[in-house]
């Protein structure tokens, strides 16, 4: 996985809670076997609207999503995160995320930063008033800046650790690959198996 | 201090633990489906790892799978080579899998239960978020994503962070013709659609006590839909009886060691809670949702609401957004919404009593002239089971289509899906923009719901039907 550090990029401002996946990726482009090739996905239902906000050309390669509350609840697909990814997004803020995704998006090397609404409100007027300003996301400092202000973000420190580092998680775990053999030797007996009966 | 049930489970299966780090848990079962496993099996290839336990590991094909015609091969050609991959990876990497036209087959989370190899005080995962369904057993049962699948196929540990924990109290006798999934509906409508994120929800009380096993995994099903990943309620004697003689239950002197341990698996007297939401059983009634998230629901009695009574800007624009897109003005009775599609089935409400309750309300009647009725049974053992029974022959005489095991129109990943417009009354489990099919309108319903509103054509009760029917 590729480590971040920080990222500059313009920013989305999607005034929008709940977004959950089904919304990000809808079903039917889950059916590809691949790992790339789900930008044309992302946000399909929305994408035909001209007034949405990826199609207003201001918000052209855009790559810091600003979302309402509850972003990602539903689907555990991880697809949601790889059409984000493809599509360009490097980092999505919102209040609140679903637990799933938060947790794909850390696989992913996405950064879910958590700001809390009245920052999510504050970066919505910025970049609706200034159409096309840049924010720039810095891990280290778990900071947002958008012109004069700099908001803090959360983000969960082993998450922020393996992201700066660029760790993958088999690796890591692999390295404790004895107490593993230790605690399948302790399992019951009466624990089921999945072969044939 | 006491622990609750979640902890007890969590606790047994730590591998690993540092300061600093999430735990690292030991997953006593994998089930996997077409979906979200084949980046994760490529994943295991590009690195030359095997499947560390491809005895603890289970797969079906169900997203995808028609349910007419299911001999043939898939005619949509991306469906097909999603289904095929399973099938390759599953022979590659030693992989049990049931394939279409398999007696076994059918949506993971009713496969998994009927086979008896869902058991109490487990950790089971899926890469599908409502794999909380097996949390009806005492199980810490959850989704993970497309990388999590690849770290357990690899290692059969997961790198967890604990959750929390919230009990979701419900005492008292529901009424009649009140279900499982007014429950959870209605949990949902009070917690919210993010009032369970970080938790795992404990499901306790005389209320839950009391339902079958299978109406229990209706309401542990829908626990993600509340935002938490997991949701459990304590194994009892209902628990025990249900997986005693299924194919994978223990035996002899491991049925008495299982159910030794099982027994242990209730949260301590002294055990506390981060959280705890109270329901009064008696004053719930048939639910049903208006909006397009699952926590937009209200009893079927009330009427569709005014946004701009809604004080929270969020909630608010929500609402305004969602009656837009359900073609709803505010205001009008749910009972006068007119829907054109009846959707029964899904990991929700796909199992044998959920057929039962329907066809009990449809029997010797014929649905609304104006609308299709979908009936696609959770597994083709359900289905058996329901054909044994003459259900089949219920549902068909009434007007109804009887389809083959399958995800369906839950998700419409398969050709059963709604037209945009078309509004549909579903047992199943989200009423997203878009979920079952482009445009598509969705009202989650109980099965019993379902049957009502398929006979009088809008969002209906069996106690508006005339006579009502008697129960079985």
């Amino acid at each position: 996985m590729e480590a971040f550090s920080s990222h500059t990029g313009v920013g989305i401002p999607l005034r929008r809670s709940n977004v959950d996946t089904d919304q990000i990726i809808p079903a039917v482009y889950l059916k590809r076997i691949t790992r790339t090739g789900f930008e044309d996905g992302l946000f399909a239902a929305w994408r035909g609207d001209p007034t949405f906000v990826l199609n207003q050309p201001a918000f052209q390669g855009g790559s810091v999503l600003v979302a309402g509350p509850d972003f990602g609840t539903g689907s555990s697909r991880e697809h949601a995160v790889w059409a984000l990814m493809d599509y360009g997004i490097r980092v999505v803020i919102s209040p609140r995320f679903a637990d799933i995704f938060r947790g794909n998006s850390a696989k992913g090397g996405l950064l879910a930063a958590q700001v809390d609404e009245d920052g999510v409100e504050l970066l919505w007027k910025l970049l609706e008033n200034n159409p096309g300003l840049e924010l720039t996301v810095d891990l280290a400092a778990q900071t947002v800046t958008a012109g004069a202000h700099v908001l803090f973000f959360d983000v969960d420190p082993y998450v922020r650790w393996r992201l700066l580092e660029g760790l993958d998680d088999i690796s890591l775990t692999l390295r404790h690959a004895d107490r593993i053999d230790e605690f399948e030797a302790a399992r019951p007996r009466f624990l089921p198996v999945t072969t044939a009966v | 201090m006491g622990r609750t049930l979640a902890e007890k489970v969590w606790d047994a299966h730590v591998v690993r633990r540092a300061e600093g780090e999430p735990d690292l848990l030991y997953i006593d079962l994998h089930l996997v489906h077409e979906v979200t496993s084949p980046q994760a099996f490529e994943g295991l290839r590009l690195a030359g790892r095997p499947v560390r336990r491809p005895d603890l590991t289970l797969a079906t094909e169900d997203h995808n799978v028609p349910t007419v015609d299911i001999r043939g091969p898939i005619a949509d050609q991306v469906s097909r080579l999603q289904v095929e991959t399973l099938r390759t990876n599953c022979a590659e990497f030693g992989v049990r899998l049931f394939p279409m036209g398999d007696r076994e087959q059918g949506i993971v989370h009713v496969v998994g239960p009927q086979l008896g190899i869902t058991q109490p005080g487990m950790t089971i995962v899926c890469g599908d978020s409502h794999t909380s369904t097996h949390g009806a057993f005492g199980a810490l049962a959850f989704g993970i994503g497309t990388s999590e699948v690849e770290h357990v196929l690899a290692t059969q540990t997961l790198p967890l962070k604990p959750f929390k924990t919230m009990a979701i109290t419900v005492e008292g006798e529901l009424p009649q013709g009140v279900s499982a999934k007014d429950i959870i509906l209605a949990v949902i409508a009070r917690i919210g659609t993010g009032g369970g994120q970080g938790y795992v929800l404990e499901y306790r009380g005389s209320a839950i006590r009391a339902l079958s096993m299978e109406a229990r995994m209706t309401v542990a099903n829908m626990s993600i839909e509340a935002g938490a990943r997991a949701g459990m309620i304590a194994p009892d004697r209902t628990t025990f009886d249900y997986i005693q003689g299924r194919p994978h239950a223990p035996q002899g002197a491991d049925w008495d060691a299982a159910v030794e341990y099982w027994s242990s698996l209730v949260t301590d007297d002294d055990a506390v809670f981060d959280a705890e939401v109270y329901l009064d059983a008696a004053t719930l009634t048939p639910f049903v949702t208006w909006g397009t998230n699952p926590g937009q629901g209200l009893p079927l009695s009330e009427r569709v609401p005014d946004p701009a009574a809604i004080a929270d800007d969020n909630a608010r624009i929500a609402a305004e957004r969602a009656l837009e897109y359900m073609g709803l003005d505010a205001g009008t009775p749910l009972r006068d919404i007119r829907v054109d599609t009846v959707f029964l089935g899904s990991c929700t409400n796909g199992r044998i009593e959920d057929l039962r309750v329907a066809a009990d309300i449809l029997r010797g009647r014929r649905i609304d002239p104006g609308l299709r009725m979908l009936v696609v049974p959770g597994s083709m053992r359900v289905k058996e089971q329901a054909e044994a029974e003459g259900l089949d022959r219920v549902f068909v005489d009434a007007g109804a289509e009887w389809r083959s095991a399958g995800c369906s129109m839950c998700l419409g990943m398969n050709p059963d899906q709604l037209a945009p417009g078309e509004r549909s009354a579903s047992t199943s489990n989200r009423n997203f923009e878009g979920r079952q099919g482009k445009g598509g309108r969705t009202h989650l319903v109980s099965p019993a719901v379902a049957a009502a509103t398929a006979l009088r054509g809008t969002l209906s009760s069996p106690a508006d039907l005339d006579p009502a029917p008697v129960p079985a």
